[in-house]
């Protein structure tokens, strides 16, 4: 195996026996990088320097015994994470030359443990898309198939370890931004509870759903990642101060009366041939392994994705009011007076995407329509809430597919922005409802593409669901599979 | 139509979005067609529902009033399109 492809807890055993240094291993890294993403395009920045520098150090903990599991290990952060003294994008033009004065929490607590950045990962625009195509910074290619879509909106932070450019990553999930890229990447991705991990220095899309989390090359990954990243941050007052388990503690492959729930209302026509095959097959393999299923109703789920686009695009028209052009962020050399300064700014640096969500979220909130719009979803999202809430009375899991097709090609929904929202209808009510969701890799399409299923858990049950994913993934083969880059 | 074109210019004004008038015509026609597709929340009486906000409902998260640290001045101007000594510049507010 090449040192780029190990796992955290495999590169972390060659470290601890000294057969291996971080500098070795970042240097392999970054390598692979300069090698693989002329083609892939998974990076927006790349850190060279800055790695180097931090494995020495990390090194040096390694030699002085100070180790943590994460200390020397490679990773990389989607760029809607604030790296200071290092360039952060979100994918915008509008911040094409935003130099963050601080860190976000999340990437404190890993730098804290000796982990080393070697770059920051393309995305949608402001994590607004499906396909990593609203980049300011070009799509990123599937590793798969690079004339498919990674995913999006953390389709670099998927890419990135499917070409094997970074050990791990953190992305951020709004509606299936994690778990979509890494189902259509081959990856293991999870989105925490809403309140799980910090959004200090996370560039903020829709404040109410927007939540952080890894994607990694297997489940023991995933456990590691968000032990780290996990926990109450005082800076972020939505943050929620309840103890963090060891989650490597759930790492045990037993699910022998596991009720796993079904909900009905997933088999969808649009669902593709290859992914129900997907899904029947991982049945099957949960069944022998002694897991128990139960058909449930999550009645409201036709009503998410409308919900959703609502909800997620006002808090967006909010947010991103802030790029004024006075602060940070790109100003318009044209502008006449100060409100000419905000249009014209605005008007240069957001790309289509981006002005879309910002027009139907204003649209949603303005005087006459918050009723019938906004508070209405907001309704419907406490039906969607109570949906999730009372199948949890009767199941411990829920599984489903992630995505309802494997990667399609770039371009392909690029005109129709309303079919490609429909494509996350597996993903969003769980953002609505605020709990967590794994996706872990579950096959390959007749065209070889990476599918996945998703493991839905109560709210604050991430253990459950790393329980269930790492029974199944030690049943399988389909983590090992590599993408031919 | 759920949407006019003129609906569209006066989103894009309460926004501060100049919009090219490609864009506008192109978001007419995709706005209507997310919002006739949003419509189908109407089938749903949620006349006696509680709206949901947060997903984890939450009071107000105070801390003790005690200043800290920030960033100070040159690393808050550091990103400035335009400064002036310690302040941000901008065009004249009032003609």
């Amino acid at each position: 195996m090449e040192l780029y492809e190990l796992t955290i807890h495999e590169l972390h055993d060659r470290l601890k026996r000294k057969e291996v240094s971080s500098v070795e291993a970042t240097r392999a890294l970054l390598a692979r990088i300069e090698a693989t993403d002329p083609k892939v395009n998974a990076f927006i920045t790349v850190t060279a320097d800055e790695a180097l520098t931090a494995a020495q150090e990390a090194d040096k903990r390694i030699a002085a015994g100070e180790m943590d599991v994460l200390t020397g290990i490679p990773v990389a952060l989607k760029d809607i994470f604030l790296t200071r003294g290092v360039r952060t994008t979100c994918g915008s033009k509008i911040l094409a030359g935003f130099v963050p004065p601080y860190d976000a929490t999340s990437w404190e607590r890993l730098r804290e443990r000796g982990a080393v950045l070697v770059g920051k990962l393309n995305q949608d625009e402001f994590a607004m898309g499906s396909s990593c195509e609203s980049s300011a910074f070009g799509s990123t290619k599937n590793p798969w198939d690079l004339a498919c879509i990674p995913g999006g909106s953390s389709g670099g932070s998927a890419a990135a370890i499917a070409a094997r450019q970074a050990t791990a990553t953190l992305g951020t999930d709004t509606g299936g931004s994690i778990r979509q890229p890494a189902s259509h990447c081959g990856c293991v991705g999870l989105k925490p509870t809403y309140g799980r991990v910090s959004r200090y220095g996370v560039i903020a899309y829709a404040s109410s759903l927007d939540q952080v989390g890894p994607v990694t090359r297997d489940v023991r990954d995933a456990a590691i990642m968000l032990g780290a990243v996990a926990g109450h941050d005082p800076k972020d007052s939505t943050s929620v101060d309840r103890p963090v388990p060891d989650y490597t503690r759930s790492l045990v492959p037993d699910v022998k009366g596991l009720k796993v729930g079904l909900p009905r209302e997933y088999h969808i026509p649009g669902l593709d041939p290859d992914v129900k095959q997907a899904m029947d097959a991982a049945i099957a393999t949960y069944r022998q392994l002694g897991a128990e299923f139960v058909d449930i109703s999550l009645p409201h789920t036709d009503y998410a994705v409308a919900t959703y686009y609502l909800i997620a695009t006002a808090e967006a028209s909010s947010n991103l009011a802030r790029y004024d052009g006075v602060r940070f962020g790109h100003r318009s050399a044209e502008a006449g007076g100060l409100v000419d300064m905000y249009n014209k700014s605005r008007a240069e640096g957001f790309g289509a995407e981006v002005k879309r969500r910002i027009m139907l979220g204003t649209y949603a909130l303005s005087s006459g329509y918050y009723d019938a719009y906004y508070l209405k979803a907001q309704k419907v999202r406490t039906l969607i809430m109570h949906d999730f809430l009372k199948a949890f009375e009767t199941v411990d899991v829920i599984l489903t597919p992630v995505a309802p097709t494997p990667p399609f090609r770039i371009g392909e929904k690029v005109n129709d922005p309303l079919q490609m929202y429909l494509s996350d209808i597996f993903t969003i009510p769980v953002n609505l409802a605020g709990t967590c969701a794994v996706s872990v890799p579950t096959g390959l399409s007749q065209s070889g593409l990476p599918i996945g299923l998703q493991l839905i858990g109560r709210p604050f049950g991430e253990e459950s669901i790393i329980k269930a994913a790492y029974a199944f993934e030690q049943a399988t083969e389909w983590h090992k599979k590599k993408a031919d880059i | 139509m759920k949407i006019t074109r003129a609906d569209v210019e006066h989103v894009a004004k309460l926004a501060r979005l100049e919009l090219t008038d490609e864009e506008a015509a192109t978001f007419t026609g995709q706005m209507d067609a997310i919002l006739a597709y949003v419509d189908k929340l109407n089938e749903l009486d949620t006349s006696a529902i509680v709206p949901t906000a947060h997903a984890v409902p939450m009071e107000n998260a105070f801390r003790d009033d005690v200043a800290t640290d920030s960033i100070g001045i040159d690393n808050a101007l550091a990103n400035a399109p335009s400064r002036v000594e310690g302040f941000f510049r901008v065009p004249k507010v009032i003609e």
